[in-house]
């Protein structure tokens, strides 16, 4: 048998969590996901499959979008992370949020929070540039969604994204 | 599920980080953790030391040495896939880079995970493949090299020693104007793929192909070259009745079926995609070699 490491072994964890500095103490084999749901009550990050496939875990580290089933929380100390509590502005959706209610870009709106902080990052990486439903579609493969087939949550994202520069981007 | 509990160790330095490994009972590396996390996720594999490597800064960055382009291991993914350097020297590898996983997968996988893990369908094995890329070890005795070729050893293993980890990969970089291609079939148009093919063509002022490298993935545990396939084209103008026989001798390859795919299928799938493949590669010589996917 191999001397396994005791379960309350724990590292003191701090990460600015949308704008905020949080902080707590975890196992190192916590996930992010479980630390933002379960440490900080954050649990808008939903979990899904738990090793990496359906991307509704994805949050956004540093900015860039990440599975947050496959990073630990004590890999993130230190750094920035966004998760869909921090895409908001008070009563006031994020444009993406917004687009993906009016096209019914959601049904059970398990899987929504990844796809949001999917289309974010393609947001912000296409910096005002047009994009065609092909390329959005490549960007959403990461994201399973079984309720809406995938038509609301694209054309969603084509209004938003080939709003033109006026359109505002946000976090 | 959740990982089984491991200790947890964060190395700053490289020296650190072997002397670690060389230390530590029952330890695995973690790089971006895009194969490795799963596999603790699903609990099968369960370490009892886990040495993070995303600290350790000097392990990632791209280099051009000469011909040589060398991508230090724990380089994302998705900066090879975007680095200007890599577009220009090796534009088939900034291609192919763009196939590997998802956007989300690709921000946190490195190039030196990848090339570790060896999954059968990966994609950054089969342009190692077909480039004779050359596997940088590192470990607390000093560097080694391992020429691709002689890298896989079965299923999800290689030829990595105990207290070994990947340093850095280096990439013969083909002369301006070559042509290449990447093409893949897979399940549902991104994600894992069935069968993928790399080509890499270049050819002499008399038109006729004086190099010539075809790798196949997916068909065994590791990418295969098509020799025959590619003695059919060198010497030879890439016209349309070679590129048909190169085709057929990389039907000929042995191929495992799987749960997805019969062998049959897979063999059928490596001879459309090198077709497909050597048809791009050819136009992309002609057009003088250039431009990125």
């Amino acid at each position: 048998m191999r001397a396994a490491p005791a379960m309350a072994e724990t590292v003191p964890i701090t990460i600015a969590v949308n704008g905020v500095e949080r902080t707590g103490d975890a196992e190192p084999r916590t996930h992010l996901a479980d630390f933002l749901r379960h440490h900080l009550g954050l649990t808008g990050t939903h979990i899904g499959c738990e090793h990496g496939v359906c991307g509704a875990c994805t949050v956004l580290v540093d900015g860039e979008t990440a599975r947050s089933c496959l990073m630990f929380a004590v890999q993130a100390n230190g750094r920035s992370i966004t998760t869909i509590e921090g895409v908001a502005e008070a009563d006031l959706l994020h444009p993406i949020q917004a687009a993906l209610s009016k096209h019914h870009g959601l049904q059970c709106g398990y899987c929504t929070p990844g796809i949001v902080m999917t289309l974010i990052e393609l947001q912000r990486d296409l910096a005002g540039e047009p994009i065609t439903e092909p390329a959005v579609r490549k960007a959403l493969s990461g994201n399973l969604c079984r309720c809406t087939g995938y038509q609301g949550m694209v054309d969603a994202a084509l209004e938003v994204l080939n709003a033109g520069q006026d359109q505002e981007v946000r976090p | 599920m959740k990982p089984a509990p491991f200790h947890y160790h964060a190395p700053s330095t490289r020296m650190e980080a072997l002397q670690l490994l060389t230390e530590l009972e029952d330890a695995r590396v973690l790089a971006g953790g895009q194969s490795l996390v799963p596999m603790l996720n699903l609990r099968l594999a369960a370490p009892e030391n886990l040495i993070d490597l995303n600290g350790v800064a000097d392990l990632a960055g791209i280099v051009m040495e000469g011909r040589r382009l060398t991508i230090g291991a724990m380089t994302r993914q998705r900066h090879g896939e975007r680095s200007g350097l890599v577009r220009e020297a090796c534009p088939l590898l900034a291609h192919a880079l763009s196939h590997v996983g998802h956007q989300q997968t690709r921000n946190r996988g490195t190039i030196g995970g990848s090339i570790a893990h060896m999954d059968p369908t990966a994609e950054l094995p089969v342009v190692a493949c077909a480039m004779d890329a050359v596997v940088v070890l590192e470990s607390a005795r000093g560097t080694r090299e391992v020429p691709f070729a002689q890298w896989s050893d079965g299923y999800l293993a290689t030829a990595i020693g105990p207290g070994e980890i990947v340093a850095a990969i280096a990439f013969p970089c083909w002369p301006a104007g070559h042509g290449w291609a990447f093409e893949e079939v897979t399940r549902r148009g991104e994600g894992y793929s069935i069968v993928s093919v790399v080509a890499l063509l270049s050819m002499g002022a008399d038109g006729t192909v004086d190099r010539c490298a075809i790798a196949i993935g997916g068909l065994g545990a590791a990418p295969v070259r098509a020799d025959a396939a590619e003695a059919v084209l060198t010497g030879v103008a890439p016209g349309d009745e070679a590129i048909a026989q190169a085709g057929e001798a990389a039907s000929e390859l042995e191929a495992e079926g799987d749960l997805y795919a019969h062998e049959a299928f897979k063999r059928h799938l490596a001879k459309q995609l090198t077709l497909r493949a050597l048809r791009s590669a050819r136009d992309r010589a002609h057009a003088g070699g250039t431009g990125h996917g």
